[in-house]
């Protein structure tokens, strides 16, 4: 069983905010009002290449832009918990960011109850654990009903 | 921009051999320039394309090929640039040549690798987006290309079946390949019966990593005639561009595309603005080109490129794959070599690969994967962390073989 004690701790820190309603912690160029993530590994606008770059909460919400999953487990150093369940990963359109971000399905949903288009939320999950922790990363999970699928008209 | 000719070609065969990267390095240049007619002696500059799965003579390969060869006191370069590496390698050598720093060079890439999964370097290293999308997310290389396949699904309509139908007609050129390491025909039932491994892609689907060695004599034209070669393949256009901010698709091996809510998209997207330059620089378009050579690490991306290099207009790639025109023997066939899922990739060998298969299509020497009367031709590949590849290739024909006078 697992503790009631044990710590449940980013697995890299700096990536997304602990809380109840988690989010994703971006950055936000001061020339441009573009965004990135993470927040330091972001690529500079050009025509201001030496703006600052100001750490803000990205949307938690976002639409499914599309997704698959890992059959086989990952090489490291993604850390595999045995016995394997296959990793489902999405490409998550932001609305006010203008972007797409990747990460992990939440546990107990597949590729098959999945479509393109789809409303998820940002939520927080164990990637691995230890005796002591619990790591954690950034995890889609869908909200409500399945929508019908429109295709979309932007490819991002 | 001005032209450079390539005066040979050389390959060693595809595999998983686990013998020195060296030695396919070293028996593809002895045989591009056994091609060319050129002795090693008179090469006045080595390009070589970096493995970093070899140690440090991968670091160096424009040096350890020159080496094993034999120095000669030529100068020498090494180039990487993930799966682009061979194309920077032959950009470097263009460069050397344009410049009069030298009249004939030697680009050489192979490569050595491992089974399974390509992965990151080791260590812990959590400002290194390469290492972070596998330890926070597990995305592995098919997961990103799982993730074009899906959207092409949703976007375009395409199937499994299309993508499956892509497999089977890269196999059916392959058979026809002496170098590819796959030379086996597969049906769209043989891909359906392998397992998925990143759905909707199964592993049939999914490039391997292989053992290879590709090499490319190139030299001035003024060179090439000196030769007797009145009407060389040359090289017209070459392209390593990189993405323009914002770039607003996701691909290797980031975790977020660009924001387009501070900037707006542009124009051309990276893959589309990879071809774009070496049409410009030849002064051609897609509606003159007779035979590609696209970057199909899975089935369904080289789909994806037929629209990037303007073969058919965005979202008819499925229509121009069942039409058969994509195939030897149809309006603009594309991977007559059978491609990566032909070959598996040797990375920094193949982006050389496809200039070789290229070459022995606009001289005729193709056999039975040859493309009739084909006279432009086209490649085109991406290496990961924003290098475009592509390289056209032209011939004006007439002549008889290699238009030697």
């Amino acid at each position: 069983m697992t503790g009631t004690t044990r710590q449940r701790v980013p697995a890299v820190e700096g990536f997304f905010t602990l809380d109840d309603e988690p989010h994703l912690i971006g950055g936000r160029l001061a020339g441009s009002g573009g965004y990135c993530f993470p927040l330091h590994l972001g690529g500079s606008d050009p025509r201001n290449p030496a703006a600052g770059v100001e750490e803000v909460e990205l949307s938690r919400t976002g639409r499914i832009w599309s997704f698959t999953n890992s059959a086989y487990p990952p090489p490291p150093p993604f850390i595999i918990t045995e016995p394997y369940v296959p990793v489902v990963v999405a490409a998550v359109e932001l609305e006010l960011e203008q972007m797409v971000v990747l990460g992990q399905v939440a546990p107990g949903w597949a590729v098959d109850d999945l479509e393109v288009g789809m409303e998820v939320e940002l939520v927080t999950g164990v990637l691995y654990e230890d005796d002591e922790r619990e790591y954690l990363t950034w995890q889609w999970r869908p909200l409500g009903e399945r929508p019908v699928p429109d295709g979309g008209d932007s490819d991002g | 921009m001005d032209e450079v000719a390539i005066l040979g070609v050389g390959m060693h065969p595809w595999g998983k051999w686990g013998r020195n990267f060296t030695e396919y390095g070293v028996h593809a240049a002895r045989e591009a320039l056994a091609d060319a007619a050129v002795d090693w002696r008179d090469v006045g500059f080595v390009s070589g394309a970096i493995t970093v799965r070899c140690g440090y003579p991968g670091y160096v390969s424009g040096s350890t090929f020159a080496r094993a060869l034999g120095f000669t006191g030529a100068q020498v370069a090494s180039s990487y640039a993930a799966c682009a590496s061979g194309v920077t390698a032959l950009s470097v050598a263009r460069g050397q040549i344009l410049s009069g720093a030298c009249d004939v060079a030697l680009v050489v890439g192979a490569d050595t690798t491992p089974k399974g999964f390509l992965a990151p370097a080791e260590g812990d290293r959590p400002d290194d987006t390469d290492w972070l999308r596998f330890h926070m997310v597990g995305a592995t290389n098919p997961v990103y290309f799982a993730l074009h396949a899906r959207r092409r699904m949703a976007l375009h309509g395409a199937t499994p079946e299309d993508f499956a139908m892509v497999k089977a007609k890269n196999s059916r050129h392959g058979v026809h390949n002496p170098n590819a390491r796959y030379p086996k025909e597969y049906g769209i039932q043989d891909v359906a019966n392998s397992p998925v491994v990143s759905d909707p892609l199964r592993l049939l689907e999914i490039c391997a990593t292989s053992d290879g060695g590709a090499a490319l004599v190139v030299s001035s034209m003024d060179y090439a005639r000196s030769m007797g070669v009145m009407d060389p393949v040359r090289v017209a256009g070459l392209s390593t561009v990189t993405p323009t901010y914002p770039d607003t698709v996701i691909d290797l091996p980031y975790l977020a595309t660009d924001s387009a809510a501070g900037a707006d998209a542009p124009e051309l997207g990276f893959k589309e603005s990879i071809g774009a330059r070496a049409y410009e620089e030849a002064g051609l378009g897609p509606a003159d080109v007779d035979v590609a050579e696209v970057y199909d690490l899975s089935s369904a991306l080289e789909l994806d490129w037929y629209e990037h290099l303007g073969l058919c207009e965005v979202g008819g790639a499925e229509s121009l794959l069942r039409s058969g025109a994509t195939s030897i023997g149809g309006r603009i066939p594309v991977n007559p070599s059978g491609g990566l899922g032909a070959f598996g990739e040797a990375v920094p060998a193949q982006a050389i690969a496809q200039v070789c298969e290229l070459t022995w299509q606009l001289r005729g020497q193709a056999g039975g994967r040859q493309v009739e009367g084909a006279r432009v031709g086209v490649t085109a590949n991406q290496g990961l962390f924003g290098h475009g590849s592509s390289v056209l290739v032209r011939r004006c024909g007439d002549g008889g073989s290699h238009g030697t006078a």
